[in-house]
């Protein structure tokens, strides 16, 4: 066994026994910080394991005097006590030695604070958005621009007594319907922002955390060196749907991230021409209630009845049954300082179309309203 | 001695009597900690699997904003102030508190600012669901119309903890009896002396804040939205330079309670009283300092994660003071393990756990790893629960027989000590792995690699619950009745409430005792 692997193993021993249950039953499961793919992330790691090295030594130390104490120094063994008080030497000691320790455990922290906050000279740059409740990102130097959302089988899944269990998932909770796509060992310069309340997007393994705050934007960087799937999630409360904003990042070849990249670029071009096409409303329906379920559903609710004082209702809604024009405005526009966002700038114009075509026609709406894209104005 | 006082609900109402004003705080605390105790049943039901099975997650959220904001200011801060009021007059020959009128008042308050946060979670849209440290925007424009009456209730709650602080500081100033010099007073004096200042420092910025929200929410004014040239930072700093001496105002009392007790049951002065105060009074100062810990990943400039990450280490030092000192003070003792000081040991054990993991988080690099993940929930856990909460109960069993004249059951009071302590860290301690694994904090589900720990955890939070229900009958049996307490109730305890009778009379001290 290497030595790290024989530290890995005390430790673990060492929390295990805290919580007075036996380290084999424990053995699965990950009891320590998670280890990086990045070399920040390992400095991070060293940082972390040294300070709780320096703290579990102090306190090993401190409560092995008082339990000595608790045992010998009892009324009930006949223990007298002793009237010493105040000494200077003693508390000028033990005053200073956790002084000095502070200083050792500041000269390291120093040094990794400052490689994590130098985000000059990346290779790649990628803004990250967060909206209630999904990451929009952006690739700065390719113009790719998608949306990322929790996966349909985890959003299945997690909806009260929906009767599945999330054991059976894939990696449940932690997946996304379009993860961000990223060349192995290259300096990637994260940009964080949100569209309407604070995040943070943290991915563990990729030793990130970085608030996305609304009218600023936050620089962070990683560079990994392995090939691989990395996940992570929304780590600042954001509202209703806080935990099911998860974060995906594939880091692969280069190769492989240049045919991803035109891939994305064909697609982008793809959907543009669905724009221009006029759409029967069978098609709209069919369309309008998958966007639905995906963009709106969460607020809204699957029955269109919203939730009374939080989000209005689409069934019977004054909107929904009301002018054309108006609903189109509030899709695309959105509502501002309400949890109702600009959904313009994240569907395309077919989208957009159906799922206004669907809103008007279903849970009892029956205007009859059929809605195509070349209505839509951006 | 004569008491004069009415009898009934008019006592309560009308009482200037800070032995009543004392015992109406401990039972607001105590029913306002049951009730945040039930919301967090509720929390720890929902997690115990992953799925969701027991709330929507608009109400979970709702469940830990409620939790947290009971708990820190229906619960702890008053329990702290019902002792200032029993003991602080007690303590250093006073007849009573220096503005007895006052003191109903800033009771009074109590019920009706916590009858209004918690009447918030029946209000259409829901009650808040942001957070107990309420983050704008999400607490501003994104947050239901429950939220000005939580603003309003806030308010009500820094009223009633500024005049309680304007109160305890002018008894300790103005009515210590004579010879009762400003360094012979016991360590819960001073550390409630430090508190109050701290209250009255902070919860005028809290309700600056609070303000803010309101005129941000109903006038159109953009303190905190970046979209009318605020900023939202701005609030987190605002929030935080109240919160982070907040902390410190839940644990400097709990500090004093635990530097009474221990010298008690080791039969042995406490080892450096000078050093204790002057750690008190370091600690207090740094948390004017080092707010900016509690937001290390807003994206500050490098210079001032370093200066916040030093500051904050800095914290250590007197803690670590106040730790070795009550360790000394045991050492060559002659201890003795009544119910009040088994709490205080468990007190000086994880408390001292808190503040390492406490230490960990200052460290801005590290904490980019542990913000806003389990790893902090333990954390303050560890500090708040079995730091100012273990202290709390090891008070009341400390002071109960001098306050009721009788005492309380020791084999209980044993059995929900071990009951306790066993549960509190089956509870907490998992979650520290929890979060260093990478389970964010306040969702209402999560990954599966998640589930055995937060199983385990659930199953802690329940005993921990149930334990406190029998708290809540051993007090009861002994108000009703139990042995008689002696004067001293210990064995040779210093301090003047000792030398006054058991239960102690409705009024004392009415000729000031003299103090050598
Ligand atoms: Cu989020």
């Amino acid at each position: 066994m290497s030595a790290s692997k024989i530290m890995k193993k005390l430790f673990s021993l060492l929390c295990a026994g805290l919580v007075l249950i036996p380290a084999s039953v424990l053995a699965d499961y990950e009891l320590n910080l998670t280890p990086s793919v990045t070399q920040l992330g390992r400095d991070i790691y060293d940082l972390h394991m040294l300070i709780l090295w320096i703290v579990t030594i102090v306190g090993i130390g401190v409560f092995a005097v008082i339990i000595y104490s608790l045992i010998n120094h009892r009324k009930s063994k006949g223990a007298v006590a002793a009237q010493f008080h105040e000494s200077a030497t003693v508390e000028f000691v033990w005053t200073v030695i956790p002084f000095i320790i502070l200083v050792a455990i500041a000269v390291p922290a120093t040094k990794t604070l400052l490689a994590i906050e130098d985000t000059s000279n990346p290779d790649l740059t990628i803004k990250a958005t967060g909206w209630q409740w999904k990451w929009e990102y952006e690739y700065l130097d390719s113009g790719v621009h998608f949306f990322s959302s929790l996966d349909k089988a985890s959003n299945d899944a997690r909806q009260m007594n929906s009767g599945t269990d999330p054991r059976t998932v894939p990696n449940y909770l932690l997946d996304v319907d379009k993860p961000i796509v990223v060349p192995v060992n290259k300096k990637i310069r994260i940009l964080t922002t949100a569209n309407d309340v604070i995040h943070a997007w943290w991915v563990p393994e990729l030793a990130i955390k970085r608030d996305a705050i609304p009218g600023f934007i936050n620089e962070s960087w990683f560079k990994a060196e392995k090939t691989g799937t990395y996940r992570g999630q929304c780590a600042e409360l954001c509202g209703k749907d806080h935990g099911f904003m998860p974060i995906v990042v594939n880091v692969v070849s280069e190769g492989e991230y240049n045919d991803w990249i035109a891939k994305q670029k064909k697609l982008a071009k793809a959907s543009a021409a669905s724009a221009n096409k006029t759409w029967s409303k069978a098609d709209l329906m069919k369309r309008g209630q998958e966007v639905y379920n995906a963009q709106c559903a969460a607020c809204h609710q699957a029955n269109g009845q919203g939730i009374p004082g939080v989000f209005p209702a689409i069934a019977g809604g004054k909107i929904t049954t009301g002018p054309v024009k108006g609903h189109i405005d509030i899709v695309v526009k959105g509502k501002a300082g309400t949890a109702m966002q600009a959904f313009g700038a994240q569907l395309n114009a077919a989208d957009l179309a159906a799922v206004i075509t669907y809103e008007r026609n279903a849970f009892g709406n029956k205007t009859g309203d059929v809605v195509q894209p070349s209505q839509i104005s951006k | 001695m004569s008491d004069h006082k009415p009898t009934g609900i008019t006592r309560w109402l009308f009482t200037t009597n800070h032995k009543d004003i004392g015992t109406l705080y401990l039972w607001f605390a105590f029913i306002m900690f049951l009730v945040g105790g039930a919301m967090a049943m509720v929390i720890r039901a929902e997690l115990m699997e992953p799925g969701m099975q027991v709330v929507d997650p608009l109400f979970f959220n709702s469940m830990t904003t409620m939790h947290g904001l009971i708990m820190v200011f229906g619960a702890v801060m008053p329990a702290m102030v019902g002792f200032a009021n029993w003991m602080v007059p007690m303590m250093i020959g006073a007849p009573d508190m220096a503005l007895p009128r006052m003191n109903n008042w800033s009771f009074w308050i109590l019920p009706f600012a916590g009858t209004m946060l918690v009447s918030t979670l029946f209000m259409e849209g829901g009650g808040p669901a942001f957070g107990w440290t309420f983050y704008a925007p999400l607490s501003t424009t994104f947050a239901p119309a429950s939220t000005d009456f939580f603003i309003f209730a806030v308010h009500m709650l820094g009223f009633s903890s500024i005049m309680g602080a304007i109160n305890i500081i002018a008894t300790i100033l103005n009515m210590r009896a004579p010879g009762m010099t400003l360094m012979k007073m016991p360590l819960f004096v001073w550390t409630w002396l430090i508190t109050a200042f701290l209250l009255i420092a902070v919860m005028p910025v809290l309700a600056g804040a609070v303000t803010m929200m309101l005129t941000d929410r109903n006038f159109g004014t953009s303190f905190f939205d970046a979209a009318g040239g605020g900023d939202p930072v701005l609030f987190q700093h605002v929030f935080w330079f109240f919160g982070h001496p907040e902390v410190y105002i839940m644990i400097l009392p709990a500090f004093g309670i635990v530097s009474q007790i221990i010298p008690t049951f080791a039969r042995k002065q406490l080892f450096g009283y000078a050093s204790m105060v002057y750690a008190t009074a370091a600690i207090a100062f740094l948390s004017f300092i080092v707010w900016a810990h509690h937001m290390f990943t807003v994206g500050m400039p490098v210079a001032g994660e370093l200066y916040f990450t030093y500051a904050t280490v800095m914290i250590a030092v007197p803690t670590a003071v106040k730790v070795f000192n009550w360790t000394a003070t045991m050492w060559k003792g002659s201890m003795t393990f009544e119910t009040p000081m088994l709490w205080a040991v468990a007190f000086v054990f994880l408390f001292t756990i808190g503040g390492f993991t406490g230490l960990m988080m200052g460290v801005a690099p590290a904490d980019f790893q542990y913000h806003d993940s389990y790893f902090i929930v333990a954390h303050f856990h560890y500090v708040l629960v079995t730091g100012a909460v273990f202290a709390i109960i090891a008070g009341i069993y400390y002071w109960i027989p001098k306050w009721t004249g009788n005492m309380y059951d020791e084999r209980l009071g044993k059995i929900h000590f071990w009951w306790s302590t066993i549960s509190v860290n089956v509870l907490f301690f998992p979650q520290h792995f929890l979060g260093l694994a990478g389970m964010p904090r306040r969702i209402p589900d999560y990954a599966v690699q998640f589930a055995e720990f937060n199983f385990m955890s659930s199953i802690g939070g329940f005993a921990f619950g149930a334990a406190q229900l029998l708290f809540l009958y051993i007090v009861i049996k002994c108000i009703r009745g139990g042995d008689k307490a002696t004067d001293t109730v210990w064995e040779n305890p210093e301090g003047l409430e000792w030398t006054i009778p058991s239960p102690a009379p409705y009024h004392t001290f009415e000729t000031a005792p003299k103090v050598k």
